[in-house]
């Protein structure tokens, strides 16, 4: 983001403010779906699903990683392989349970 | 002797320091509330029932919350365009913009902390409030710092924008970053705890 001409930053400009009224709109998708009587698995996944959309979002286009270095790429390709491993903790501890 | 590679990108990393830096420092961050975020469905799965948190917590004050966050994000990159532009009228107004709605993110916490006390609702009383109180009040610690540090940027480490405009350009860029993922992170605290 270093080298940026002030034609390509008023254009960034829009994109942030398109990018705020879908993450406005999310929100209000988020709330949305939580009224809906659905099952908790459904309801679980849907809200999952939003809340990533909204975060790629902020990711690709506040953080700029939509255009970022590849360093960072393989930094964060690493964070989020050990995020997983994390996330599947508690799957381990569910299966040694049922195991008992 | 001047810190090396503060405006120029290294020839290896193709990055500043200090963007390479707070990323390596996000990375950290996210297994901290990856951590918790782990707990979180291990205490979830591990009980038969476990209470909707809209019975329990205020979903209208969390929404407006979330759009607290969301548009302090956005202030807080027009900030940084602003710099990029070479207007610094503008980055004062949009960074003093993004401390208020970070302030009145913290207004809101208060009241709805308070609001929960108030009922005798501790994070002693279940293991949901135990939870939401830890993985809150981390994130409200990080509101906490991001708002002295953009503090500091807004008004006595304003002064580099003379000496060094280009350094303190990149400056915001990467305490944008950390603001961001602050945001990013209310993004799945917001439905995880209140909504699910």
């Amino acid at each position: 983001m270093a080298d940026l001409t002030p034609e390509e930053v008023k254009h960034h400009i829009k994109t942030y403010a398109t990018v705020f009224v879908a993450l406005a709109f999310l929100t209000v998708v988020t709330v949305g779906i939580s009224y809906l009587d659905l099952g908790v698995a459904s309801a679980v996944t849907l809200a999952l699903i939003v809340a990533s959309i909204k975060g790629s979002l902020v990711a690709c286009y506040f953080m700029h990683l939509i255009d970022e270095k590849t360093t960072i790429y393989w930094t964060l390709l690493a964070t989020a392989a050990a995020f997983i491993i994390l996330m599947f903790v508690p799957l381990g501890a569910m299966l040694d349970q049922a195991r008992i | 002797m001047d810190i090396p590679y503060t405006v120029k990108d290294r020839p290896d990393t193709g990055l500043y320091n200090g963007k390479l830096g707070v990323w390596l420092f996000l990375a950290s961050e996210v297994m901290l509330f990856g951590g918790l975020f782990s707990a979180y469905i291990f205490l979830r799965t591990g009980v038969e029932t476990w209470p909707t948190g809209a019975d329990i917590l205020n979903v209208p004050l969390a929404t407006m919350n979330t759009l607290f966050l969301i548009t302090s994000s956005v202030t807080m990159v027009l900030s940084w365009a602003s710099l990029k532009l070479k207007d610094f009228g503008k980055f004062k107004l949009y960074t003093g913009i993004t401390l208020l709605l970070a302030c009145a993110f913290l207004v809101v916490k208060y009241f709805e902390y308070t609001a929960k006390f108030d009922h005798g609702l501790f994070p002693s009383t279940n293991n949901f409030l135990g939870i939401y109180f830890t993985m809150t009040g981390l994130h409200v610690l990080h509101i906490i710092g991001g708002i002295l540090v953009i503090f500091y940027f807004w008004i006595p480490g304003a002064k580099m924008w003379k000496t060094d405009p280009e350094r303190f350009t990149n400056r915001i860029e990467i305490v944008g970053l950390y603001w961001h993922f602050v945001d990013l992170v209310w993004i799945f605290l917001f439905p995880v705890l209140y909504l699910l």
